[in-house]
């Protein structure tokens, strides 16, 4: 089943860069289209961001002394600065591991 | 007149520059597959089914959450949407190829192979062979892809827990939107999504991606119509 949804999952992604090579002539997207689809980082990963930070492991709020939001700031001001995404990551990581291992301790 | 080989191997250099945060990130996709509980198999077939990084990260996410086939099929679906915005600028140069080199292409197609290879076939319309650079790119970007991805498994079986390495997670997707970050209208629409899948966690189904990135797409609709009143 797992596998299944994989290759299902690979197919949709292989499917949506096929159209674009293969199925869509110049002007098929409308300029209103093509703004829209440019949101669509901003509209998705969000989803992925905020309860991984916000929430603890059964979904439940976790806003109280929560390394995760002090080191997701801390990613994020680096990041606009360095406009790097390897020191973005390193940046939020480094700083969750000084959290947990040497202030929380 | 220049060689298959030879341009097969300029679209290998010319995409190395755009390699360098590649290979790290394979290496935190075959880490965090392993933290995920997603097993080394799943984990390195995902990044040669898929081979997406963005789109494994959401899949290994969900599945292992244990969030039901469609709805992951169709999250992964809406992330790669945005690729849709290639096809303007590709098909112009790609059209007169035979359906397999099309097909071929297609698996190879990469945000960086896109932005390394879209400049050389401009430039280089009117050669007949000049698609060989973008397999040149796109199979170099495969290649690092699979390898960091190994590597990443090997490291990850063996990093211990405690380091509470799935927060790269977050972190990754944060850094993937970071410039959009400043921009008033995408501040507006990252804090609308992430609100609402942050109230909506718990929806049936696990449906919350979905949720908000419908939520977060509606804002953008109505950003666009501004933007386009404001133009004409």
């Amino acid at each position: 089943m797992t596998l299944v949804t994989l290759v299902i999952t690979g197919i949709v992604t292989f499917l949506l860069r096929f159209s674009m090579i293969a199925l869509i002539k110049k002007d098929t997207l409308s300029s209103k289209a093509k703004i829209v689809l440019s949101y669509v980082p901003s509209a998705v990963f969000p989803a992925i961001i905020f309860p991984a930070i916000f929430l603890d492991e059964v979904g439940a709020l976790d806003l109280e002394g929560n390394p995760k939001i002090i080191a997701s700031l801390i990613a994020a001001i680096i990041g606009m600065f360095s406009k790097n995404i390897l020191a973005t990551i390193f940046a939020g990581l480094t700083s969750y591991w000084l959290l947990i291992f040497v202030y929380y301790q | 007149m220049k060689t298959k080989s030879k341009i097969f191997i300029k679209g290998l250099v010319d995409v190395l520059p755009l390699l360098i945060p590649v290979f790290p990130f394979g290496i935190i996709y075959g880490v965090i597959g392993m933290e995920l509980g997603l097993g080394p198999y799943l984990t390195f077939a995902s990044s040669f089914i898929i081979f997406a990084g963005s789109s494994q990260l959401v899949f290994a996410q969900l599945l292992t959450a244990g969030v039901s086939p469609l709805i992951i099929i169709s999250s992964v679906a809406v992330i790669n949407a945005r690729h849709l915005l290639y096809g303007a600028v590709l098909s112009e140069y790609l059209n007169k190829l035979s359906f397999f080199w099309k097909l071929t292409l297609s698996y190879f197609m990469t945000d960086q192979a896109f932005a390394t290879s879209s400049k050389y076939l401009k430039s280089n319309n009117d050669n007949e062979i000049s698609h060989y650079h973008l397999l040149g790119s796109g199979f170099t970007l495969w290649f690092i892809w699979q390898a960091s991805t190994l590597l990443g498994i090997f490291l990850g079986a063996i990093v211990p827990e405690e380091l509470g390495l799935t927060f790269a997670v977050p972190l990754t997707f944060l850094s993937l939107i970071i410039s959009d970050l400043k921009k008033i209208d995408h501040f507006i629409v990252i804090l609308t999504s992430g609100l609402v899948a942050t109230i909506f966690y718990n929806a049936p189904l696990k449906s919350y991606v979905l949720l908000a990135a419908f939520a977060g797409m509606l804002v953008a609709y109505f950003f666009t119509l501004k933007l386009t009143k404001v133009k004409n």
